[in-house]
């Protein structure tokens, strides 16, 4: 070591004249930083290994259906009901990318280093949330997008076309509210511990532990509370804003007059993970 | 501009400054203090409350009453400033294991708003004055504990800050990396023209790289002063004879000496080269056999224990 510091001895110091950027490259970079992790680039190849398979599973699910649509000209899983089709490789995914995001840096104690800078610290949760959110909706997006162009490509007409845009849109949309949802939940489950093992087997308690909720309130011989069924659960709670909006894909499940709550609902939980996520590293910032 | 440092004459200032946690942990009672740019050692106990003064600087805490001023700036409302101008290392680990030095302190530099390609080339600077360059693409989890405190001091650099804060910089080092590690700090401090606030509970090796220091117990400021000026006026005279202490104690009582008796030894304050003529004469008139006569520069930590003497 002390030969090194010889080493460097001449050398004399530069300061720093050049500019300094505001709040929005910072976030910006931090959210770019977040989505590379996300998919493990810049990382050791270990850490891509699991992401990019997720990624590979759904991306070729859904040229499959692409091409069965284009082959048999029927649509076996439309492009709202792809998030939903795909909803379990979901949670896997948050449950393994979540705690890369946010419990490495707990456990590493990197933390201090952030709020000793200027950003703001909420500015680090809406960062990695953002990252988490847009690295679902790849996910999900992604294949959804596939699918509507090998249709557009295989379609006779532009208006054919055109409903075709008309029928993605609003998937994409969906796919977003499912991004909101699992990285808000995932996010805060992730935040609360440094063992990256324990945040995702809390994720995926989350979505499991929830379900026999709503098989419960399925069966109760009410009308009303068979209707509510569906918020129980975070997966659930998303499929029938889903139920509300496009109908249910295969007839059996109901939301009565309640499709309103449940996009309430369901903005609500994000807005509330949010707002956790805020409070706990206001937290953090000040141990 | 006077001397290397940048503009502010005020390094650092509170006034009566208190955090209490809970209203019943008290972490600083009224602190009042005002440091100049330079090297500036904060020692006390752990827990004495110099990590919390930290994080009031960097406006992590905020104060329960009192005011702060950190390169004349409020950190408690202009915290963002306050940053943009201030290095941290933190005490603990603080590294991402499986970046390598460079990608890390490339993207803290992004963190403090450098443009992407001026934090990389500063990452690599920063990490080249603290003397990792060749290692600086291997991953950190593979580093020396030397090697992580470089990379720790590298990213609170990478911003080109007017103000390092250090928090035991030398903890877990052996004594060949401390020394490393204190001259680098001292090289930051007087060649880098960067103020540098270097925490720790142990005086004898702050003092060495020091140009002033504060010392804090239980929330409580002990000293705050140069370093020339604590050692200079302590410095002090140990006499020791092997009969006739109490005696010798009244003689130089009475030409004006006060002494102060520390077992065998009575230590009297050097004031001028006149002094020694006086105990030696003393010594003479009673006829006393005088076993030493000797110089003693107070190492700093003896000034906090005997403050009340040393003050008389």
């Amino acid at each position: 070591m002390s030969d090194l510091t010889g080493v460097i001895h001449d050398i004399g110091y530069q300061r720093y004249a050049g500019p300094r950027l505001g709040r929005r490259y910072v976030l910006g970079s931090l959210y770019t930083h977040g989505l590379r992790t996300a998919f493990g680039l810049g990382r050791s190849a270990k850490a891509k290994i699991f992401p990019w398979f997720v990624l590979g599973v759904v991306a070729i699910t859904g040229l499959v259906l692409a091409a069965v649509r284009a082959q048999v000209g029927e649509v076996v899983v439309t492009y709202n009901a792809f998030p939903d089709t795909m909803s379990w490789l979901v949670i896997f995914f948050v449950a393994v990318v979540a705690p890369e995001l946010v419990s490495r840096d707990l456990r590493s104690g990197v933390l201090p280093l952030y709020f000793s800078r200027p950003l703001p610290r909420g500015d680090y949760v809406y960062a990695k949330f953002a990252a988490l959110a847009t690295a679902v909706w790849i996910l999900l997006g992604g294949p959804q997008l596939l699918m509507f162009l090998v249709a557009a490509f295989s379609a006779d007409s532009l208006s054919a076309v055109w409903t075709e845009v008309g029928d993605l849109v609003p998937g994409l949309i969906y796919a977003l509210l499912w991004a909101g949802v699992f990285a808000g939940i995932g996010l805060l489950v992730a935040s609360l511990t440094g063992k990256r093992a324990f945040a995702a087997g809390g994720i995926v308690a989350v979505f499991l532990m929830t379900t026999p909720i709503v098989g419960v309130f399925a069966v109760l011989p009410s009308q009303t509370a068979n209707d509510l069924a569906l918020l129980f659960s975070p997966s659930s709670l998303v499929f029938g804003v889903g139920v509300w909006l496009f109908g249910s894909p295969d007839g059996n499940d109901d939301v009565g007059p309640f499709g309103p709550l449940y996009a309430a609902v369901a903005v609500a939980l994000v807005a509330g993970c949010v707002a956790l996520l805020l409070a706990r590293y206001r937290k953090v910032a000040s141990s | 501009m006077s001397g290397p440092y940048a503009d502010p004459v005020t390094l650092i200032a509170t006034q009566a400054l208190t955090k209490t946690y809970g209203g019943r942990v008290t972490a600083l009672a009224d602190l009042t203090v005002s440091v100049e740019p330079g090297i500036v050692g904060l020692v006390g106990a752990n827990g004495a409350g110099k990590s919390t003064l930290i994080k009031i600087l960097l406006g992590l805490l905020a104060p329960t009453s009192g005011s702060v001023q950190v390169l004349d700036l409020d950190p408690t409302t202009d915290a963002a400033a306050v940053r943009a101008r201030v290095g941290y290392m933190p005490e603990h680990d603080s590294l991402s294991p499986d970046l390598s030095a460079a990608e890390f302190v490339t993207h803290l530099g992004r963190m403090s708003g450098l443009p992407r390609t001026a934090a990389r080339e500063r990452a690599s600077e920063a990490l080249r004055h603290v003397g990792l360059y060749e290692e600086r693409y291997r991953q950190i989890g593979g580093y020396s504990t030397g090697m992580k405190q470089r990379v720790k001091l590298a990213q609170a650099l990478v911003h080109d800050p007017d103000l390092l804060l250090l928090d035991e910089p030398t903890n877990g080092l052996d004594p060949a990396g401390r020394d490393a590690m204190l001259a680098l700090i001292h090289r930051i401090g007087t060649e880098f023209g960067i103020s540098v606030v270097v925490c720790s509970h142990l005086l004898g090796e702050v003092e060495r790289i020091c140009d002033s220091l504060i010392a804090i117990d239980a929330g409580k400021l002990l000293r705050s002063d140069n370093i020339s000026a604590m050692t200079t006026v302590t410095d002090v005279l140990a006499v020791e004879v092997s009969e006739g202490i109490d005696e010798l104690a009244g003689r130089l009582d009475l030409l004006g000496l006060t002494a102060r008796r520390d077992g065998r030894l009575l230590l009297v304050p050097l004031e001028d080269d006149e002094t020694y003529d006086r105990i030696l004469a003393a010594v003479a008139d009673l006829d006393l056999p005088l076993h030493r006569l000797d110089q003693r520069r107070h190492r700093v930590a003896e000034l906090f224990a005997t403050r009340e003497v040393t003050h008389v």
